[in-house]
């Protein structure tokens, strides 16, 4: 480790001259954790901690050398920013870059603003022709730009803290090892991912992390519900990807010049105008089906709570921090397709902008009605990506990707909260029967879960309160903040109830995990033997069991839960630090008492500020819509602490008012009904969409399967023995079978006729040599 | 001196040797026969020689002499082991080889 910080030292110094050579060799980030993968996979059963100890050091490898590839990226944007000149001659790579001073939309923003230089990206190309078709070289290179290594910053620390995590939690598993090696394979397509600079790659990586996570999701197979839930995933995914493949396929063709797949040049057609408009607005049209099942956006968002079924420390990294952000990511990455495409400036309306907001709502809805804790993560999962996407498509790059940046850290943290509290509650996750009270059995994990649930319901000076802020501010609704990019009224409304709910559905999750008396004593999964126990990671847990004599007290029912190891509570704790500390990163403008060099420094460095980026505008802090966001927090949480005190006056143990309005009767029923199956949407797919084409459809394909298609067949069939018995008969019975004896009866009389020379007596055989030799000699007399 | 006496000489040596392989039936006879050929032979070559004034001819006849009797060796020995083996070197009754 010694040598790599050495290394960060020297080429941290040289930065000035070069880019720095992590940014120019980012292929390395990458290659480790696939060559951890192939070490695990190869050795790791031997290895004396089962493959753990691999992964580990090789993720602590990577996030050294993400820390260090950030410092040397922010030299390379201060180089870029200190002089224009030499900017264009940064990047060896890139020599010919054109400086473009930064299109700002109106004069006065730029009053406000430190000047704008190009800080060119840190594009290293070293195969143009991986391979060629039609006369079309694919590369193989990497793309590194203030996202990316964000990127790389955001996957290197929760997946080493994960990593961390998972030897305790997933300990003694059957299949350890190959959990690693897979927590590995994941991380290196993630990385692939975020570095690739070409489509081509991108897609590579993207199914990927898709094959994963489906191989996460099941990890415990042997339940049927595991493997119906991983393949859901994979297919919902499939869906997506025909959009994503039709349109990849039609900015291959339609931007960057023609015929390219190079990220940079489609970016650059597309925020200089020269792309035919039409075209950017199909393919982003078909990219979003790609958002849509990738990051979990509505009506294929229902893979995503069912992938709650993979072990917990894969639901924070995969389905929570990292690869279900790939869309978001993959938006911002095209931006510039969808910022004209879509004409985000000025608008009003548009489909990212209403696809987010909607899953933003739905996703907060359905997380009222879930029992189970794993499941109110996930939709709020859904929601926060929704809010992420909304941002996007109001045109607040910056707040989507802080508001990323944030959620990886706070959501991981309470996925991971999640994990310990079921490891100590007889691996339930149901809130309802085997938790509460756990406040002060667990206070580490308490006190980090809480952390966690305040930055996400948007508690202030916590990081979800400044990304959210930022992100509402960006809406530019009635008027209430400047510099917005447009108008989007409806969008700043969706977003302040989505806050609502969100403080509404995490207050009621914290109460009944950590409020109140524990009612785990009484529950029915108090014994392991029990098959009903609630959750899918049960079995395996128990399982591990078995290896933890510290654990024996959970086998013992009536004991209480007690807190996880140092394992489980550090990476905890280093997550709800940074989910304090992320607030740090992107400070607003207004904030004048903090000094110049603290503001907006995410702003500063993460986005790009180069020709293949639109010019966009960031809308100042407002002040109103931060309040009317800490009002709707506060009613939201407030509202619910108000219903749990009525029901804990009734009883202590009671989750649920007896009498409530849901069980009345009426409208209210009627939103729980519709809330707790999801809005139908499985019940749609399941029942409607696929018995469909199991039903009616799958008959009249049947029936023209037997009787035009059989037709068909039959008739070739006929027509074809027909051929076949002539073939047999004439031509080979007869001719080629002829041929074949002919020439053996041949050979065989002439040998019949040559053996009567061989007498084996040497005089008869001198007779012939002579008599040959005479008449060799007769020709050369006669002839010559 | 004429060349046409020596190539006449040759050749019916020649042919006293092909008469003797052909029609002979002992083993040591046919191989005396061998002898005569090669003999004729470098009677040819030394004529041959002698006519155009080169000591070329005399060389090579030196040559055949030298590989005759080496052949006549190897020729002698098989010749004993037929006789060890049959209690005779007629060659008419050897044709093991036969199709």
């Amino acid at each position: 480790m010694t040598s790599v910080v050495l290394l960060a030292a020297e080429t941290a110094a040289h930065a000035a001259e070069k880019a720095g050579w992590l940014l120019e060799n980012a292929w390395i980030f990458p290659a480790i954790p696939f060559a951890s993968f192939l070490i695990i996979l190869l050795v790791g059963k031997r290895l004396p901690r089962k493959g753990a100890e691999v992964g580990v050091s090789a993720l602590g490898l990577v996030f050294a050398l993400a820390v260090v590839a950030g410092v040397q990226w922010i030299n390379h944007v201060d180089a870029a920013t200190s002089g224009a000149e030499e900017a264009s001659s940064l990047n060896a790579a890139a020599p010919a870059r054109p400086i473009q001073f930064f299109a700002e939309p109106s004069g006065e923003a730029a009053a406000g603003v430190e000047e704008e230089h190009a800080v060119t990206p840190v594009v290293s190309e070293w195969k143009s022709d991986w391979w060629t078709v039609g006369g079309v070289n694919f590369g193989v290179g990497t793309f590194v730009d203030g996202a990316a290594v964000m990127m790389l910053f955001v996957v290197g620390l929760v997946s080493l803290l994960v990593h961390i995590y998972s030897t305790d939690y997933v300990a003694g598993d059957v299949r350890f090892t190959h959990f690693f090696a897979f927590l590995s394979l994941f991380t290196a397509s993630m990385l692939l991912l975020v570095l690739a600079n070409n489509l081509v790659m991108f897609i590579t990586a993207w199914e990927l992390v898709g094959v994963c996570s489906f191989v996460l999701i099941g990890h415990w197979w042997e339940e049927k519900a595991n493997s119906d839930a991983a393949l859901k995933a994979f297919l919902t995914n499939r869906v997506g990807d025909i959009g994503l493949l039709i349109g990849m396929t039609t900015l291959f063709f339609t931007a960057g010049g023609g015929k390219t797949f190079n990220i940079e040049a489609i970016n650059t057609a597309a925020a200089s105008g020269t792309a035919s408009h039409t075209a950017l607005l199909v393919a982003s049209l078909c990219l979003l089906a790609a958002v849509m099942s990738k990051s979990g956006q509505f009506a294929l968002h229902t893979w995503l709570p069912d992938a709650m079924a993979g072990p917990t420390p894969v639901s924070a990294l995969i389905h929570a921090a990292t690869m279900v952000v790939a869309g978001v990511f993959m938006v911002a990455r095209l931006y510039p397709v969808f910022f004209e495409g879509l004409s985000i400036a000025g608008s009003s309306l548009n489909l990212l902008a209403v696809m987010g907001g909607v899953t933003a709502l739905v996703g907060g809805s359905l997380a009222f009605v879930q029992r189970d804790i794993k499941k109110v993560l996930a939709y709020s999962t859904v929601s926060q990506l929704g809010y992420m996407v909304m941002a996007l498509g109001v045109g607040a790059w910056t707040a989507a990707l802080f508001h990323l940046f944030t959620h990886a850290f706070f959501k991981a943290c309470l996925f991971l909260g999640s994990g310990s509290v079921s490891h100590a509650c007889n691996h339930s996750f149901d809130m309802k029967t085997d938790m509460g009270g756990l406040r002060r059995l667990m206070p580490r994990t308490h006190a980090t879960f809480l952390i966690g649930a305040l930055a996400l319901s948007g508690a202030p000076f916590l990081s979800g309160f400044w990304s959210k802020d930022e992100i509402l501010a960006g809406t530019g609704g009635f008027g209430l903040s400047e510099k917005a990019n447009g108008t989007y009224h409806l969008m700043l409304v969706m977003g302040l109830i989505t806050g609502g709910m969100t403080a509404a559905y995490m207050t009621r999750c914290y109460w009944l995990t950590f409020l109140g008396e524990w009612r785990g004593a009484n529950s029915p999964n108090a014994h392991h033997a029990a098959p009903a126990s609630s959750h899918d990671d049960a079995h395996a847990v128990a399982a591990a069991h078995d290896s933890h004599d510290t654990h024996d007290t959970h086998d013992t029912h009536g004991g209480l839960p007690h807190e996880s190891g140092p394992r489980i509570t550090v990476p905890l704790m280093v997550l709800a630090a940074m989910a304090f500390l992320a607030t740090f990163a992107n400070i607003p403008e207004k904030f004048t008492f903090v000094p110049e060099g603290w503001r907006l420094r995410f702003e500063h460095y993460i986005e790009p500020k180069a020709a293949y980026f639109p010019g966009i505008s960031h809308a100042e802090f407002s002040p109103v819509i931060a309040l009317l966001s800490i009002l709707a927090a506060v009613g939201g949480s407030g509202a619910a602490v108000l219903y749990y005190r009525k029901v804990q006056a009734t009883d202590p143990l009671a989750t649920e008012l007896a009498h409530g309005p849901t069980s009345r009767g009426g409208l209210p029923a009627l939103g729980y009904n519709v809330l707790a199956n999801k809005f139908y949407l499985d019940w749609l797919y399941n029942d409607v969409i696929v018995a469909f084409v199991k039903g009616p459809l799958a008959r009249s394909a049947n029936w023209f399967n037997q009787h035009i298609l059989d037709g068909v067949v039959n008739g070739s069939a006929t027509v074809s023995k027909h051929m076949a018995a002539f073939t047999y008969n004439v031509l080979d019975q007869r001719v080629v079978d002829g041929v074949v004896n002919g020439s053996g009866y041949g050979a065989s009389e002439a040998g019949g006729l040559l053996r009567r020379m061989q007498s084996g007596r040497v005089q008869a055989y001198a007779a012939l040599m002579f008599a040959a030799a005479a008449v060799l000699a007769a020709v050369f007399v006669l002839a010559i | 001196m004429w060349l046409n006496q020596f190539l006449i000489l040759g050749a019916l040596l020649f042919c006293i040797g092909v008469y003797g392989v052909l029609a002979r039936r002992n083993g040591v006879m046919m191989l005396m026969s061998i002898e005569l050929i090669l003999n004729a032979v470098n009677i040819n070559f030394v004529a041959f020689g002698a006519f155009h004034g080169t000591p070329a001819g005399q060389v090579f006849a030196l040559f055949v002499i030298a590989v005759a009797a080496a052949e006549v060796g190897v020729g002698l020995a098989i010749v004993l082991l037929i006789y060890r083996n049959r209690s005779s070197i007629d060659l008419e009754s050897v044709d093991l080889l036969k199709g």
